[in-house]
């Protein structure tokens, strides 16, 4: 218990005292060495010595507070309860519930500050200094009011203090404390870097793009910090149901104390026993601390993992999740073409064809030509190449050695009167011809990620009913990835503005089965989507601006697989809460029921106040350490 | 207009629920959270009213918990 504050450590030694004194007092009153029948008020000064030491700030706390009118505070109730205790002659069980009392208190101010520190942890991302460029010399400046723009040298081993630009220097990033990803990042000049992220071994100048707090290290602690300000249903109810508690137990208590004796003839001090039962169970604590104990460690266990909560609500919302809509191009797909498939005519080679066309498509930019260029991966000579036309929507026309080349898709064969040999396979087709001479297709299709097939399973095995993909694709292309990854419903041909009313009507059709819809997208052009889902998550956005604004969840990294790790921790959340809630709201309602009767005694009311806290605290301290 | 204030000594969650409630009930305040765990009050106000709420929270915190303070 080293980790223990000042305030803790000396609230401990007191409460190690008032025990001592307390054994003390116990031995010599049980074993009969006071006669506690003939000198009762000896044994009542004797026990009042542990009650005191370990008590005392109970009751000034508890006399503040009736001055300020707050009836139904915990010190309030406490102190009655053993003051009445000691009224009607349980001496010792008085000194014990205070003694047990000031342990759960001490517990649960330990616990919460664990759990405050190990979020704290997180905020260790947070850069302290900057080395700011001036006039060739390096100066150790805060990154807090640095302009944009700034000239910045980062240190191998330093964190890299905000947003930028490489402009000089390569070296590999450690992103772990933002994506939860090992595998360090290379970077070199000309890329952008991230703030929060632990520069490796090489040193980097780099030019900064945004002020500290719009960096996005700031952003992500802002984003934690007040995860816990948006409250789930569970803790709400919590709030409320804590409201009418305290103040219905502490009637009956009063109740309890009062009618039997005055109009049933029962014996006070029985009847007054049975109602500081009452007033000892009266307070949430172990519910009131415990819940959001459980949902904060959730966030955090996610934050380690790369994934960012905006709310407790939307972890509540992720375990009730029975659809997860895909968006395809940069979700489930890589958003890069690549050839896939190449198809020479009769007597031509696949490297004549590629060639050919790689060359046809000379310097073009569009991202086709590019992955053909990329797939032929040779430099080529491009004084080869004269007279490229271009027929729009069809294709090229280009000459290569003095011969005609056409490179397009079967329109522009057809217009040209090439006899070509149709390619059906899914994806983009280039057909390519010579001289009027049909050489081969190649097919060009977007990369699906590698994890995109585990993901989809490992979700259905979460516990997914259905899994849907929306795209702007043709249907057969879309059609063929779904089938690739094991996804159930494809909604294709759709333009970007479709894709709202779709979901909407996703989530009409999911809400009628009771359950809950996520939108799953890459942030950049989803927005709408993502805010008009139940859960709007978006992957691989670190550093959009747009994405952390809009969604729910965010994904750093862009592994697909950390949707199911969400669902995993937002399950294992909602299970700790609610165990919590069960068995709280059990114990107390057993003690409750079982001491009006007359059947439970002070010590199972200390047990179904602090040991209930103390057992529900721990329990929602396993989400700390979860993975 | 949305500030953020941090909190020193509010050591029961309960108490947190009840300083919201309180603070919500000042005239000039639009919306107001506590967050027990982070010990932050996250104050929605009526510009210009800033002046006014703080001290009217602080009271209304100390009713509930002497010892807890918004630092401002």
């Amino acid at each position: 218990m080293k980790s223990l504050t000042k305030k803790q450590k000396k609230w401990l030694t007191r409460i190690l005292i008032a025990a001592a004194i307390y054994a003390v007092v116990i031995i010599l009153d049980k074993t009969g060495i006071i006669n506690g029948e003939r000198y009762p008020w000896l044994l009542l000064c004797l026990y009042v010595v542990p009650y005191l030491v370990a008590g005392y700030d109970v009751l000034k706390k508890a006399a503040v507070n009736i001055i300020h009118g707050q009836v139904f505070d915990e010190n309030f109730l406490m102190t009655i309860a053993t003051l009445a205790a000691l009224g009607v002659r349980e001496y010792s069980e008085a000194a014990a519930v205070m003694l047990f009392y000031q342990v759960g208190e001490l517990f649960q101010n330990y616990a919460v500050e664990k759990s405050r520190n190990s979020i704290t942890e997180l905020m260790e991302i947070m850069p302290q200094y900057a080395n700011l460029e001036v006039g060739g010399n390096l100066v150790k400046a805060d990154p807090d009011g640095m302009d944009v723009g700034s000239i910045i040298v980062v240190l191998p081993g330093e964190k890299v203090p905000l947003d930028g630009i490489v402009i000089e220097g390569s070296s590999m990033l450690d992103t772990a404390a933002l994506t939860g990803e090992s595998v360090p990042r290379k970077v070199s000049e000309g890329e952008e870097i991230i703030s929060g992220c632990v520069n490796g071994s090489g040193t980097l100048r780099v030019k900064t793009t945004s002020t500290f707090d719009d960096s996005t290290v700031s952003r992500i602690l802002e984003l934690v910090e007040d995860a816990s300000s948006r409250k789930a249903r569970a803790e709400n109810f919590i709030t409320h149901f804590a409201r009418y508690y305290t103040p219905i137990v502490t009637f009956g208590a009063i109740a309890l104390a009062l009618i039997p004796p005055l109009f049933f003839g029962g014996e006070w001090s029985d009847w007054i026993q049975r109602a500081c039962i009452f007033l000892i169970v009266s307070c949430p604590c172990a519910l009131v601390i415990s819940v959001p104990l459980g949902f904060f460690g959730g966030i955090g266990a996610s934050s380690k993992a790369g994934i960012l909560v905006k709310g407790s609500n939307f972890l509540e919302t992720a375990s009730e999740l029975k659809t997860v809509v895909f968006d395809k191009t940069g979700t489930l797909t890589k958003g890069e073409f690549s050839v896939n498939e190449i198809v020479p005519a009769e007597g031509v080679s696949e490297e004549e064809l590629l060639e050919k066309t790689a060359f046809a498509e000379g310097y073009s930019n569009h991202p086709i030509a590019r992955s053909i260029r990329e797939a032929y991966g040779k430099d080529f000579d491009e004084n080869i190449v004269s007279g490229t036309e271009e027929e729009a929507g069809h294709g090229i026309i280009t000459h290569l050695d003095g011969k005609e080349v056409l490179v397009g898709n079967s329109k522009l064969m057809e217009a040209h009167g090439v006899e070509y040999q149709k390619n059906s396979t899914v994806g983009t087709i280039v057909y390519t011809a010579e001289d009027g001479r049909f050489l081969g297709s190649i097919v060009i299709s977007d990369r699906i990620k590698d994890k995109a097939e585990d993901a989809v399973s490992k979700l259905r095995e979460s516990g997914i009913k259905k899994t849907v993909m929306l795209t702007g694709d043709r249907q057969e292309a879309a059609d063929d990835i779904a089938r690739q990854i094991g996804i159930d419903e494809v909604h294709a041909e759709l333009l970007p503005g479709d894709k709202v009313g779709m979901v909407e009507k996703l989530i009409e059709r999911e809400k009628a089965e009771g359950g809950k819809l996520a939108f799953v997208g890459d942030g950049i052009n989803d927005a709408p989507v993502l805010m008009r889902s139940d859960v709007g998550i978006a992957m691989g956005s670190m550093g959009s601006d747009a994405a952390i604004e809009a969604a729910d969840i965010v994904i750093m990294d862009d592994d697909l697989e950390k949707i199911p790790t969400i669902m995993r921790i937002s399950r294992k959340t909602m299970r700790i809460v609610r165990q919590n809630i069960v068995f709280a709201l059990a114990v107390k309602i057993a003690i409750l029921i079982l001491g009006a009767f007359g059947l439970a005694n002070m010590w199972e009311a200390v047990f179904g106040d602090v040991g209930v806290a103390v057992i529900c605290i721990i329990n929602s301290m396993r989400m700390l350490r979860a993975k | 207009m949305i500030k953020k204030f941090k909190m020193q000594d509010v050591d029961c969650a309960d108490c947190a629920a009840k300083m919201e409630r309180n603070i919500k009930k000042i005239d000039g305040v639009n919306d107001a959270t506590i967050s027990f765990m982070t010990q932050k009050l996250t104050l929605d106000y009526e510009e210009g009213k800033l002046d006014q709420i703080l001290p009217e929270a602080q009271k209304r915190v100390s009713r509930v918990d002497a010892e807890a303070k918004i630092l401002y």
